[in-house]
Parts: C-alpha cells; sequence; structure tokens
C-alpha cells in the first residue's frame, strides 16, 4: 500500500516536474541567444582540454542549432532533385560536417564576452537577435547577428549567424552550390567532399 | 627594379586591403536580384592559387611579424592609415549625396591631422565626431545602379569585379585619390612615390595581420575556398553599397520559408 502511495506521489512529481522544465524552454529569442552564448562561453572560459571544449561545444550546438534545417538551405534548389535516401544521408553527413568545422572554429576562442544588444522579429518563424562580441587587444568588436527560427517558440533553434553582415548559411550555401556546380551537377561529389572532410 | 618590386609588393597589400575588405571581402550571389557571373572561374582560380602562394610566402609571415609590434604602435598605424582613407572616403560621399557625411568625415579628418598628430590619435572621435564607414569609387558605382558585371580574381590584389576594378582604376589613374596624386601622379617634392606605396602595403598587412586566424579557419573549413572567399566579397560589397550592416536588409528570406523542421 506504501509503495503504491510512493508510485502515485512520484508520478505526480514527474508529471509537475516535466510541466516546469516545458515551460521554462518557452524562451524569448534574446534570452534564448544569450543563454546559449554564456553556455558556450563558460565551457571555452574553464580550463578544460580542446578535446573537451569541442566535446561539450558539439552538445551545446546540438540541441541549440537547427543542423537540418540549416543543411538543407544551404543545398539551395538541388535539394529538389534528392532522392529520400540521399535526404537521409546528406542530413548525416552534413550534421558531421558541421559540428566538426563549428566545434573547431569555436574551440580557438578562450574568454569569449558576448552581449546581446536588440531584436528585430521578422514574422512569426524569424527573428533576428543582434549581439557584439567585445573586443580585446587582440581583435576589435564584432556584431553578430543570430537568425532565430521561432516556429515552435517553445524550443527557438538558431538558423544562421550573420557575422558584420556576412552571413555563414549564405557562404556555406554558395560553396556547396559551387561544387555541385562545377561538377556538373552530381551532388555525390558534394557527398564525398564532405567525408573527406570530416575522415580529416 | 626596386621600383618594380615595390609596386608588386604594393599591389599585393592593396589586394589583400581587398581581400580583407571585408573586412572580409566576400563573394555573395545576389539572393533575390541577379547573381555576379563568375564568367572567368578557370583563370580566376588560377589566379587565386598564386595570390594563396604569394600569402603564404610574403604576406602571412610579415602580418605575423608585425603582431609583435605592441598594441599602441599597431593602433596608432592604423589610425593614420584610417585618416588617409578619408580623402577618397568623402568624395564618394559628395558623389553619393551624403552631404553630413561628407561633413563629418572632413572634420574628422582636419582635427586628427591636426590635433591628432597627422592621424597618430584620434581625437576627432572624442569630440563627438565618429568614425564611419569607408567609401570607394567601385561603391559610388553600385550606389548608382551600374552592375557589377563579372567577378575578378586580381594578381596580388585579390578578388574583386569589372566594377570595382574601374573603381579603383579611376581612383589612381583617374585621380580620384588626393593622396595618390600628391605622392605618385604629380612631382610635389614633398612626398615620394614610396609614400603612397609604403601607406597601400602597410594598409594591407595591418589589415591581414587583424585576420590571421579569421582566414586560417576559413581556409581548414572550407571544402571549396575560392568559392566561400568568393561568397563573402560580394556579400561584404553589396552590403557597402546599400552602407547597412543590417543582414534583414540585403537577404532574400525566400529560400529560409521552404525550409520547414521543428
Amino acid at each position: 500500500m506504501n509503495f503504491k502511495k510512493y508510485l502515485i506521489k512520484f508520478s505526480l512529481i514527474l508529471i509537475l516536474f516535466s510541466i516546469f522544465v516545458g515551460k521554462s524552454f518557452s524562451l524569448e529569442p534574446e534570452k534564448f541567444v544569450q543563454s546559449v552564448v554564456d553556455e558556450a562561453s563558460a565551457v571555452l572560459t574553464k580550463n578544460f582540454t580542446k578535446e573537451q571544449k569541442i566535446e561539450k561545444l558539439r552538445s551545446i550546438a546540438k540541441k541549440s542549432v537547427d543542423i537540418e534545417g540549416i543543411g538543407f538551405y544551404t543545398l539551395g534548389s538541388h535539394r529538389k532533385n534528392l532522392s529520400a535516401s540521399q535526404k537521409e544521408e546528406y542530413s548525416k553527413l552534413f550534421e558531421s560536417y558541421f559540428l566538426k568545422s563549428f566545434a573547431s572554429r569555436l574551440s580557438e576562442y578562450t574568454d569569449p564576452k558576448i552581449n546581446v544588444t536588440g531584436s528585430k522579429k521578422l514574422n512569426e518563424k524569424y527573428t533576428i537577435i543582434s549581439s557584439v562580441l567585445v573586443a580585446t587587444d587582440k581583435r576589435p568588436e564584432v556584431k553578430i547577428d543570430w537568425r532565430i527560427y521561432t516556429k515552435n517558440p517553445d524550443e527557438p533553434l538558431i538558423r544562421d549567424l550573420i557575422i558584420e553582415g556576412l552571413s555563414l548559411a549564405r557562404t556555406q550555401k554558395e560553396e556547396f552550390n559551387s561544387i555541385i556546380q562545377s561538377n556538373d551537377g552530381d551532388i555525390n561529389v558534394l557527398f564525398a567532399n564532405l567525408k573527406e572532410f570530416i575522415n580529416k | 627594379m626596386k621600383k618594380i618590386f615595390l609596386i608588386v609588393f604594393m599591389s599585393a597589400i592593396l589586394s589583400f586591403s581587398a581581400y580583407a575588405g571585408a573586412d572580409g571581402e566576400n563573394t555573395l550571389s545576389k539572393e533575390g536580384g541577379k547573381p555576379v557571373k563568375d564568367c572567368f572561374e578557370k583563370v580566376n582560380r588560377g589566379i587565386f592559387a598564386f595570390n594563396q602562394a604569394l600569402d603564404g610566402a610574403i604576406f602571412e609571415p610579415v602580418a605575423k611579424g608585425y603582431r609583435k609590434f605592441p598594441v599602441p604602435i599597431r593602433r596608432g598605424t592604423s589610425n593614420v592609415l584610417s585618416n588617409l582613407s578619408n580623402l577618397v572616403t568623402i568624395p564618394n560621399n559628395l558623389l553619393q549625396g551624403e552631404i553630413k557625411q561628407a561633413g563629418q568625415n572632413t572634420i574628422r579628418f582636419v582635427v586628427n591631422t591636426t590635433l591628432g598628430i597627422l592621424g597618430i590619435f584620434d581625437p576627432a572621435s572624442g569630440l563627438g565626431f565618429a568614425s564611419l564607414e569607408k567609401e570607394d569609387y567601385g561603391q559610388t558605382f553600385g550606389a548608382w545602379g551600374i552592375g557589377e558585371g563579372c567577378y575578378l580574381v586580381l594578381p596580388v590584389l585579390g578578388p574583386s569585379t569589372v566594377r570595382d576594378t574601374f573603381g579603383m582604376i579611376g581612383s589612381t589613374i583617374g585621380g580620384g585619390d588626393p593622396w595618390y596624386n600628391v605622392t605618385v601622379k604629380n612631382d610635389t617634392h614633398y612626398f615620394t612615390d614610396f609614400d603612397y606605396y609604403g601607406s597601400r602595403a602597410t594598409a594591407g598587412i595591418d589589415f591581414r595581420a587583424k585576420n590571421i586566424e579569421s582566414f586560417e579557419s576559413l581556409e581548414q573549413n572550407s571544402l571549396d575556398f575560392y568559392a566561400s572567399v568568393r561568397s563573402l566579397y560580394l556579400q561584404d560589397r553589396q552590403q557597402k553599397i546599400v552602407n547597412s550592416k543590417k543582414v534583414v536588409d540585403t537577404m532574400d528570406d525566400g529560400d529560409w520559408e521552404e525550409i520547414e523542421s521543428n
């Protein structure tokens, strides 16, 4: 009998906890970006090895970046020609490529301070968050805008970083397009390039 | 011989100013507009490879050495070069109808050249005349509605377009840069060719030194470095022409709208 009561109590607590956690993810885009950068900054500031930093940054990226969405955006019109199996293969390859490239770029930074300075809601699906990477003796202040996908307001996701007005997603898209176009539209060449990068 | 070397070296620097121009120059196809064609891609890629080799052999090592100078020296150097660039920015402000900006840049130039000792210091900012975006003749042509033409990679000078190349020619041979006019074009007895090419070379090295890690990272993480640089250069130029750093003003959201997840 006692056990049954415990079970009911435990289930209630679990339900309440999940509701609370669910609510807590209902973040304003500004707060979401600030929390992501603070989390990443804490990782970069602490005395971890480079490998540990990369691993922690990858896990932050997995939960806060719409990697699959960015992957299909970067394919441009070529995504319409993919078969279901090619889409699946591409998603996997792009995620590995993205996480490797993203983490290795970020892990070089130490103690980056990013302050959110404003936001502009484009429509129900997108909000642009403005921020600045505070200047140090080695580099000037850098303006960073974040394209946040807010279709599900409870789970905002990063879709693009615009550094001093230069879009990373767009640059990536034009790079991929160049590879596909210069190989007579053969998407498999892009896949081969991605695999080579992932394995190097 | 010395002069030829100097010209080649300075050109390299110039190209890197553009490279970096983007303060990172990039190539960006105009989404939502007419894309910029890479009509001479094969040749461009060859020149790009040559520039890369030149960078590895000369510019990057020099930039790394330059970074060893104390911060105040590098900051002062950067200020002097930035002050000089007003001589091209001011006429282009006027050509684009930006009277207020032309006035502010003129005050900055006068104050910083005198009180700021040839531009080493920036007292104008302290007096409320903040630094503004640089302008050049390529941007003015763009603001007038002239299209980019094909994308070009110039030997030593790096990424450009037909329009921006004409802008550069107008700035130098065309007499649009007063600093070039008093150093190279006319014999004023006060300045020599070296003053001009030296300033351009230093600007290139200063830019390269500020971007060593960015270039390394971009190169290491690119599947096609040439295409990445082209995209960045074009994005940067497009943005400078509309004088906006707000991505929402320069990007077409159409393609994003099609991507659904969650």
